[in-house]
């Protein structure tokens, strides 16, 4: 028995989960809600044994004591993690607001995140750690940034539900902002996955993530490519804002008021501030202290964080401005978890390779 | 502040600099000026900067934005003067800003509470009634007792036939949006101070070698007020693999001709003297002295005798407890077979050191080969004795990172009570409440005012509980 049959089934548990909410938003039969969180809840637990059976399995191999032997050393296995903070934090807030239909809203972000993971093939070797990554600071700092990120990601769904359900004019600014935000998250997704199944098979993941990222749409080598994919990129950026509204009506399905909304939104940002403050930032500068005698050194993948932390910190203040309550703030909740992301495949996917291609 | 007129020039750049629109217009602006300092190379190559803009924008544009990010000092954004002048603006306005709120949320925090008139509790967003069995006098006590449980002081009053009783609690969270601000300030302060009076530096100290100074920016010396001696240098791998599992330097600290302090640093785990700290950083070969090392190999004989010998390139040495010579007559730090058979150097660093050792007895040559120090099974002779090959010393520098910072304590304090405040801010808020009971024919009336800053779910939960057990002790009471 190992961990990746328990990681399989907690995958096959979210999306069948995913697909049980979305019946019961359709259908408002209580009983099919009380399926929906059982499996969510199935899922939960045989990921949470995967996790330590993966724990015990590097502490085994690498002979290092169980704490320096954390699952959280490689992109696959932050993932995980941060997949299972999301389910726990979703489930907490189901607890407590008696309402599940956000399931339909974050099984599919879990579900679709394990899959990813497995179909891009990420590399899932336990590999030993470089001299650097070894230390305590390292272990707390990244299971509170992802605790963290899971909290910011939870206020990024509801603070574009809030924006979806809250917009009405295609001449909006805010509606053209969650229009835009969501057709490029699936432009990106889409042109990714094209690029996916082009090179999968030739490359490594690693290589594939470094080097062959969009090399079939907009980093093409034929112009002409390159013009088609941005075309077709602008296109569907239309089609979302010309149909988008569609998704109002859906989304109001789910019975939930825009004052819940935006308060979730705080309430995940009030949570997730303080421990990204504590956990990613400061645990992050004593450990870079403790490695190389630096706190701060101003790499990207630092000011990355820090830009992070000032547009939550911009979030936390704009509230206080009289105006600025409603549709501005969740605008900025959603840009916080943009740079979220960035801070954590960006600058590794994005701006490692640009810098690495000016070296050749 | 609001209500009053602001007159007077410095009035009014006093309100700009308190203003919290101030501060978000700084978070916008250090949030988008850090991005471009993340795509650009922070003194870096100049060229790789224009190949990254060229990346970015085409032929066309890049030499102009070239030249004028380079005016604006973006290749060096965070040393550059407007990046330091929106940290100090930055700050100013977070001090004014504290300044200016500080007195009224110092009264608020000692104002005292007291009695509220009846009507004014139904007011409160959070506010109950129920009536409960019982005249004033003894429900009173229940009260009392119910706000004791969930830890309230209470203060009462009697009001002819009626008791009114005020509590709060958590007053002094109202302070930890305060400890967070300044603890920021606290965080830029102690990285003043290292800046000012700290210095980093980088010194690559060869095997044997002794050094009072790092080299610090372009070739600067600053002096230690001590020598570091650099005693041995190695490197461990995982298995068989180059993938390095761990560095690690022994260090002696030497103070006026005498030894003071020897340590063995590796990543992660540094050397601290006098407020300068070494830091395992890098390594490498001294250039042109790979020729020069000492071997140390111990000798085993068939029968178990050993000894450790010292030769060097070139020499020669007894195995123990046999007639058998041994010269060495090449080395390589990184050994390996092609597919030929031939052997060659894979790497300028001793990754995998190995040494070519021709054995004779008595003029005749039996046997000659490499012995790796990576692979014990090389060590092993056809006559059964063994060269153990245990290091190749005086080849290797490690590189430390050197570093003096006395602001780095202000710095971690800053952190911690950043860490405070926020958990203060956030988890913990300041609760108020009103009860008063009031009598009616033969029951009494509990009418409940209440307010929370921050969460206030949770305190009318807190509230619901209070009311629940009024109700059942007075069940039980009866
Ligand atoms: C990155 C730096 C900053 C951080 C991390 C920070 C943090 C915080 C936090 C956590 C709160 C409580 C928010 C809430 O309860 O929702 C707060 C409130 C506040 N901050 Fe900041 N802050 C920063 C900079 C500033 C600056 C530069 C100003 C200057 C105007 C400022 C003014 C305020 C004000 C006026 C409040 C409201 C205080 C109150 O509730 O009475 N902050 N800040």
């Amino acid at each position: 028995m190992d961990s990746s049959l328990f990681f399989g089934l907690s995958t096959m548990a979210y999306i069948s989960a995913m697909m049980v909410y979305f019946t019961y938003v359709a259908f408002k039969k209580s009983q099919i809600g009380v399926i929906a969180t059982g499996i969510t809840i199935i899922g939960f637990i045989s990921q949470t044994f995967a996790i330590i059976m993966r724990w015990k399995e590097f502490a085994d191999l690498s002979g290092m004591g169980f704490l320096r032997s954390a699952p959280l050393t490689n992109l696959y296995e932050s993932m995980v993690f941060f997949v299972w903070c999301l389910i726990l934090g979703y489930l907490i807030i189901e607890f407590k607001f008696k309402n599940r239909s956000f399931g339909a809203f974050i099984t599919p972000i879990a579900g679709l995140a394990l899959a990813f993971i497995d179909l891009t093939g990420v590399s899932k070797e336990i590999q030993p750690l470089v001299p650097a990554l070894k230390s305590n600071w390292l272990l707390a700092h990244v299971t509170m940034s992802f605790i963290a990120y899971a909290a910011f990601s939870m206020s990024f769904s509801t603070g574009l539900m809030y924006l979806i359900t809250t917009t009405e004019k295609r001449s909006e600014s805010a509606y053209i902002f969650w229009t835009i935000t969501l057709g490029l998250f699936a432009v990106l997704l889409v042109s990714m996955g094209i690029d996916f199944f082009t090179f999968k098979v030739k490359v490594r993941p690693e290589i594939f993530i470094h080097s062959y990222l969009f090399r079939t749409s907009f980093l093409h080598s034929s112009s002409v490519i390159n013009i088609i994919s941005y075309v077709l990129a602008i296109a569907a950026l239309v089609l979302v804002w010309r149909y988008g509204y569609i998704l109002r009506t859906v989304i109001t399905k789910f019975n939930v008021t825009p004052d819940m909304l935006d308060e979730i939104t705080y309430r995940s940002i009030a949570v997730g501030f303080p421990i990204f403050t504590l956990g990613g930032l400061i645990f992050g500068a004593i450990w870079a202290d403790q490695a190389w005698g630096v706190y701060w050194s101003w790499d990207p993948k630092e000011t990355w964080s820090l830009i992070t932390w000032f547009i939550y910190a911009f979030y936390l203040h704009s509230r206080m401005i009289r105006g600025w309550k409603g549709k501005k703030v969740a605008i900025v909740a959603v840009m916080g978890f943009m740079a979220v992301i960035f801070t954590y495949l960006g600058v590794n996917l994005l701006l490692s390779g640009l810098h690495a291609y000016g070296s050749r | 502040m609001e209500q009053q007129k602001n007159n007077t020039i410095a009035d009014k750049i006093w309100d700009f600099l308190s203003s919290v629109k101030l501060a978000i217009v700084i978070f916008a602006l250090i949030s988008l000026t850090s991005i471009i300092g993340t795509i650009l190379e922070q003194k870096g190559d100049p060229e790789r900067n224009l190949e990254i803009l060229t990346r970015l924008f085409g032929k066309f544009l890049a030499p102009t934005l070239f030249t004028v990010s380079e005016k604006l000092g973006f290749m060096d954004m965070y040393h550059s003067w407007w990046f330091t002048g929106l940290l100090v603006l930055f700050s100013v306005n977070l001090v004014i800003c504290s300044l200016d709120r500080l007195p009224r949320i110092w009264k608020l925090v000692h104002e005292p509470i007291g009695p509220l008139p009846e009507e004014n509790l139904r007011k409160f967003v959070i506010s109950r009634e129920i009536t409960i069995k019982g005249k004033p006098d003894t429900v009173k006590d229940t009260v009392a007792s119910a706000l004791r449980k969930a830890r309230f002081h209470a203060g009462e009053v009697q009001e002819e036939k009626d008791w009114m009783f005020y509590a709060q609690r958590g007053k002094y969270s109202r302070l930890g949006v305060f400890i967070t601000h300044f603890s920021i300030l606290i965080i830029l302060i102690g990285a003043m101070i290292g800046i000012r009076f700290g210095f980093k530096g980088y010194l690559n100290l060869p095997e044997g070698d002794v050094s009072n100074v790092a080299l610090s920016g372009t070739d600067r010396e600053v002096p230690f007020g001590f020598e570091i001696r650099c005693d041995n240098f190695n490197v461990d791998f995982y298995g068989r693999s180059d993938m390095p599992k761990e560095y690690r330097s022994w260090l002696t600290v030497i103070k006026n001709g005498r030894e003071i302090l020897r340590k063995s640093i590796a990543v992660n785990d540094p050397l601290t003297y006098e407020g300068i700290t070494f830091y395992q950083s890098s390594y490498g070969i001294v250039p042109g002295s790979l020729g020069q090392g000492i071997f140390v190999f111990n000798t085993i004989s068939r029968d178990g005798k050993s000894t450790t010998v010292n030769p060097r390139l070139g020499e020669s040495f007894q195995v123990s407890g046999t007639a058998l010579t041994a010269k060495i007559i090449d080395f390589s730090p990184a050994l390996r077979i092609d597919e030929h058979g031939h052997a060659a150097t894979y790497a300028n660093q001793m990754s995998n050191p190995a040494v070519f050792i021709e054995f004779s007895e008595g003029g005749k040559n039996p046997f000659s080969g490499w012995i790796l120090k990576r692979h014990p099974e090389t060590w092993q002779l056809p006559d059964g004795s063994r060269v153990e090959f245990i290091d190749y010393w005086g080849v290797e520098f490690t590189g430390l990172q050197v570093r003096k910072d006395p602001g780095v304590w202000v710095v971690y304090f800053g952190c911690i009570s950043m860490s405070l405040g926020l958990f203060i801010a956030f988890f913990m808020s300041h609760r108020r409440l009103w009860i008063k009971v009031v009598e009616e024919k033969n029951t009494s009336r509990v009418i409940i005012g209440a307010t929370a800053n921050k969460n206030r779910a949770a305190f009318e939960r807190k509230i619901d509980k209070i009311l629940s057990i009024l109700g059942k002790q007075q069940e039980g009471g009866k």
